[in-house]
């Protein structure tokens, strides 16, 4: 079966985080009130072929442990859906 | 004649300054692509500065599965000295040869200007020439230059002496928001070291400075056998 893969990669909390902190003065400038804690990662999306549903999950969790996040700087979190 | 290798990365650049910098001290340096599995003898390698694979991902991601970076582990295992220059760096702690993160600079902005280091760790495969403390000038150029790693491993790197290269406190140097202004770190072995600034862009007169020409003098000497090459200390 296809299966896809949606990962979110975020940034680790407590790390600053430059990117969210401008991106949250600029909806400030633009009259967004009371924004706060902005933080921006990265999702990814693939596709994967694989027997079930969690073996598709555990492959992706090795991607990220391997390649697609830094386990030093960030977290992940992963969905799988058949396709 | 030491043999040292500067590997090419699509996307490197002052990898024709390391070389001639390397060649300037008195060593036999020479270029290995990326592809290559080869090291073709090195006793040095040393990674350069630029955006290897267009820095996609994050800087140094993909660049630590190339397959010279497979024989680049294998000779920092066997004690070989590895310097890791900027975006050098950024791969030596991808692949787990240094420990830490080099994320986006705290201000954004890329930042490219000479900035004031200090010396503090001297039992280094390459910081044996320097006197510990001696203040540095050298030119930082990067977007990701930002230290990070958790508070137990800053402990040990302060602990156990490994940070290299930090911003100059007293001048404010930091530019980049790194943890303990932290510029350079080594492993516990002394033979794998990672700077953000660039010795090879002061590396003679004609470049207005010599302050990092040590790093590359370093390199002609070849590696007594008792120190940094071998080991100490039950590491395996």
């Amino acid at each position: 079966m296809t299966f896809r893969v949606h990962v979110r990669v975020m940034p680790r909390a407590g790390l600053l985080d430059p990117q969210g902190q401008a991106v949250e003065h600029a909806l400030g400038s633009l009259g967004f009130a009371g924004t706060q804690q902005v933080r921006i990662g990265r999702a990814i999306e693939l596709e994967l072929d694989a027997a079930t549903a969690d073996d598709a999950a555990g492959r992706a969790r090795q991607m990220c442990d391997r390649l697609l996040a830094n386990p030093v700087t960030e977290d992940y979190e992963l969905e799988v859906e058949a396709r | 004649m030491q043999r040292v290798a500067i590997i090419r990365f699509p996307g490197s650049n002052c990898d024709e300054d390391a070389l001639r910098a390397a060649a300037r001290a008195g060593t036999d340096a020479y270029y290995v692509w990326h592809r290559d599995t080869d090291l073709k003898g090195a006793d040095v390698v040393v990674i350069p500065g630029g955006f290897s694979y267009g820095d996609y991902l994050r800087a140094g991601a993909i660049a630590r599965f190339s397959p010279a970076l497979s024989a680049v582990q294998r000779h920092a295992a066997e004690g070989g000295p590895v310097l890791g220059i900027c975006n050098g760096f950024q791969i030596l702690c991808e692949a787990h040869l240094l420990p830490g993160a080099l994320m986006r600079n705290a201000g954004l902005s890329f930042v490219s200007k000479p900035v004031d280091v200090t010396v503090e760790n001297t039992r280094t495969a390459f910081t044996a020439g320097y006197a510990p403390g001696t203040r540095l000038r050298l030119p930082v150029a990067h977007g990701d230059g930002r230290f990070v790693a958790d508070p137990e491993t800053l402990a040990r790197l302060e602990g156990e002496g490994l940070v290299v290269l930090r911003y100059a406190r007293a001048e404010d140097a930091n530019p980049n928001g790194s943890m303990h202004d932290i510029a350079g770190i080594s492993n516990p072995e002394g033979n794998v070291v990672g700077i953000m600034p660039h010795p090879e862009r002061a590396a003679e007169p004609a470049l207005g400075s010599e302050d990092g020409a040590p790093f590359f003098t370093a390199m002609a000497v070849p590696a007594p056998t008792g120190t940094a090459a071998t080991s100490t200390a039950g590491t395996p």
